[in-house]
């Protein structure tokens, strides 16, 4: 077990030098002067050429691959990546200043993935070819079907444009007046929804959280959509083992049978799919923080990339890079320690 | 093969799935015919009018805009917008229609070289084995590392705005998934008798790839490629939507949704008032994602023998 850690400990280092490589081939593709662009902060050194090619020489633009990639990684680990004009502040002071939104929003979308694709899930194989199976399985499918971006402008259109329940943004603006200018509201863990509850402000809370439910809802259907499938056709395997049969002729309750005995084993492979899912979620962030308005890294990353700001989108890809790698391991690592069989291969 | 048309024509949902496909597929064909273009150039969506603001369906040709195509002798064979127009004038009508084939375009390139590469790359991985094999799979892991959407926005934000780059875009990351496909049922082909005497006949590597591997691994991979087309348009969909994708007033449906997004709620006291901007597009993608997933769902479980019967 250990070993397997330790193995994938190892390995770590290199995938992310592999990765910040393909995102640095990427970046290449754009001339050295393109490049110097996402340096600085004054676009007017660039109609002067002595200046620019001093700069390019500078942050060894111009310089072949390899070496090119080497002083790359130096200012990535310098934290420099480079000024973004979209948010007019450096590109990392812009991500952290935007992280803590985006966190927010896709750790809470964990919650229903998890909640309701195993629920219904179960749910499913129970009732197996039921009514209440078929339907379950009909909203599964067409959920799936459903680009994030079309369910997203649904959501948007019926809770807020029709109801008026939902709004988006991230606080409404007496409530962003009282965070950010009143003064005496602390930001311990920068998370609105956790801030206003430490400050005892109930109704900074609320107004948070409606703001984060449309996102919350828009980021996570589809990976519940899937994970219910996952769960429906692990816990229709796991009910006709033989163990299940030996239990239901023992006369142990239905019940129990379900929760107890099938529902332990069926979840083992649902795990690593659940794992996987929340990861994936992190691609989603982009579009649905766009449609909601949601003043997330996501939102950031698609205005910056629609104003040609290569400097922020790719310090933004590289920050999303590092996240999937580092939630793969963490999805593995659980995996093996949930399921002894793992680590022998 | 005679009996995996049977399975797809005994389902219901792969019926459904066919039938919607076969209806998209004439669509696009008789585009000409359904929505014939007044420009040029087909692909440029036809306006309407000059106002931003979205109309509603039945709305006819401004008379602006008429007096533009009078003065310049063309014909006006269609003078009114049956889904209504979008923001910016532009007939909605007429972009989903002639955004099919640009859908359909999309998905068959990009799903075609990215299964070539993964093939390619596949194959040659698990065929020759050892240090070729670890270094194309740790190059695969590295492309997996970064979320899909992401990547293919990186890369069309740097090579620039144009449905062409969009496509390489989702070759460039779209490849690593039949590469572990192919690669993984390679890997249980590769030791069968048949190839074994191929090889010890002294037939050529490439030839033992493409003429006795091939053919029997390549089905599980065609089945993945069936089920990714609906998801690299929406993919591609999601970029026009972002503003990355496809230039403006191009056919394509992300961006006739992407038109609809300031509208969306509507004004004051008129919530949903451009219900339609919306609407049309929405239920374009969503017929033709769920089309390819409905015959793709089918050709899985025909794959799969434990679920036989089962889903």
């Amino acid at each position: 077990m250990l070993s397997y850690i330790i193995r994938r400990l190892l390995i770590l280092p290199f995938i992310l030098l592999g990765v910040t490589f393909l995102i640095f081939c990427l970046f290449s593709l754009l001339s050295p002067m393109e490049r110097l662009a996402t340096y600085i902060n004054n676009p007017s050194v660039l109609k002067n050429p002595q200046a620019a090619q001093r700069l390019i020489q500078k942050y060894h633009l111009d310089d072949p691959s390899p070496a090119g990639y080497i002083y790359w990684v130096q200012s990535l680990l310098r934290l420099d990546f480079g000024w973004s004009p979209t948010a007019n502040q450096p590109v990392w002071e812009a991500i952290t200043q935007r992280l803590p939104a985006t966190m927010e929003l896709v750790l809470y979308s964990i919650i229903p993935v998890i909640l309701v694709g195993i629920w219904l899930g179960v749910i499913s194989a129970v009732h197996h070819n039921d009514l209440l199976d078929q339907a379950i399985r009909i909203t599964a499918i067409i959920g799936w079907s459903l680009p994030t971006f079309i369910f997203g402008l649904l959501v948007l259109f019926v809770f807020y444009g029709i109801l008026g329940w939902l709004p988006p943004g991230r606080l409404s603006t007496w409530a962003q007046f009282a965070v950010y200018a009143g003064g005496n509201f602390k930001h311990y863990t920068h998370f609105i929804t956790l801030d206003a509850l430490l400050n005892k402000r109930l109704d900074i809370f609320w107004d948070a959280l409606t703001h984060l439910i449309a996102p919350i809802i828009t980021l996570s259907y589809i990976s519940w959509a899937y994970l219910l499938r996952i769960t429906r056709s692990s816990m229709l395997e796991t009910l006709r083992k033989d163990y299940i049969r030996t239990a239901r002729a023992k006369g142990v309750e239905e019940k129990k049978v379900i929760h107890l005995h099938a529902q332990k084993n069926a979840l083992i492979p649902v795990v690593t799919v659940a794992g996987m899912m929340v990861v994936q979620m992190l691609g989603g962030v982009v579009i649905t923080e766009t449609v909601f308005t949601y003043p997330g890294l996501g939102y950031w990353a698609a205005t910056s990339a629609q104003q040609l700001d290569y400097g922020s989108v790719v310090g933004f890809a590289l920050l999303f890079a590092f996240m999937m790698v580092i939630g793969n391991l963490i999805v593995d690592v659980s995996y093996a320690l949930i399921d002894p069989r793992v680590h022998l291969e | 093969m005679n009996r995996i048309i049977k399975k797809l024509l005994n389902n219901t949902a792969s019926l459904i799935g066919l039938f919607l496909l076969l209806v998209f597929v004439l669509i696009a064909i008789f585009a000409p015919y359904i929505a014939p273009p007044m420009f040029s150039d087909p692909y440029q969506i036809q306006r309407m009018t000059w106002d931003i603001e979205p109309q509603p369906p039945g709305f006819p040709m401004s008379e602006d805009m008429r007096f533009i195509f009078e003065s310049l002798g063309k014909p006006i064979t269609r003078d009114r917008a049956i889904f209504g127009t979008a923001q910016g004038g532009y007939d909605i009508f007429y972009g989903l229609i002639w955004g099919t084939r640009t859908a359909f375009r999309v998905g068959i390139i990009t799903v075609a070289f990215s299964m070539l590469i993964g093939i390619i790359g596949g194959s040659i991985a698990a065929y020759f084995g050892g240090w070729l094999d670890d270094l194309l799979m740790r190059i695969t892991d590295i492309f997996l590392s970064i979320p899909f959407l992401v990547a293919a926005m990186v890369l069309t934000t740097i090579l620039g705005r144009g449905l062409n780059k969009v496509m390489i875009a989702l070759i460039a990351f779209g490849w690593m998934e039949y590469a572990r496909v192919i690669r993984g049922s390679i890997l249980s082909t590769k030791e069968e008798i048949y190839v074994m005497a191929a090889k010890a006949l002294g037939v050529k590597d490439y030839r033992i790839i493409i003429l006795h591997l091939l053919p029997n691994t390549i089905f599980p991979v065609l089945v993945q490629a069936s089920m990714n087309i609906g998801s690299m348009v929406v993919t591609a969909a999601a970029l026009s939507f972002l503003g990355v994708g496809a230039p403006l007033g191009y056919a394509d449906w992300g961006q006739m949704v992407s038109f609809a997004r300031n509208w969306i709620i509507g004004a004051p006291g008129k919530a949903g008032e451009y219900w339609y901007a919306v609407f049309f597009p929405g239920i374009f993608i969503v017929l033709f994602v769920l089309s390819w997933n409905l015959v793709g769902d089918t050709l899985r479980d025909i794959l799969d023998p434990r679920l036989r019967g089962e889903l």
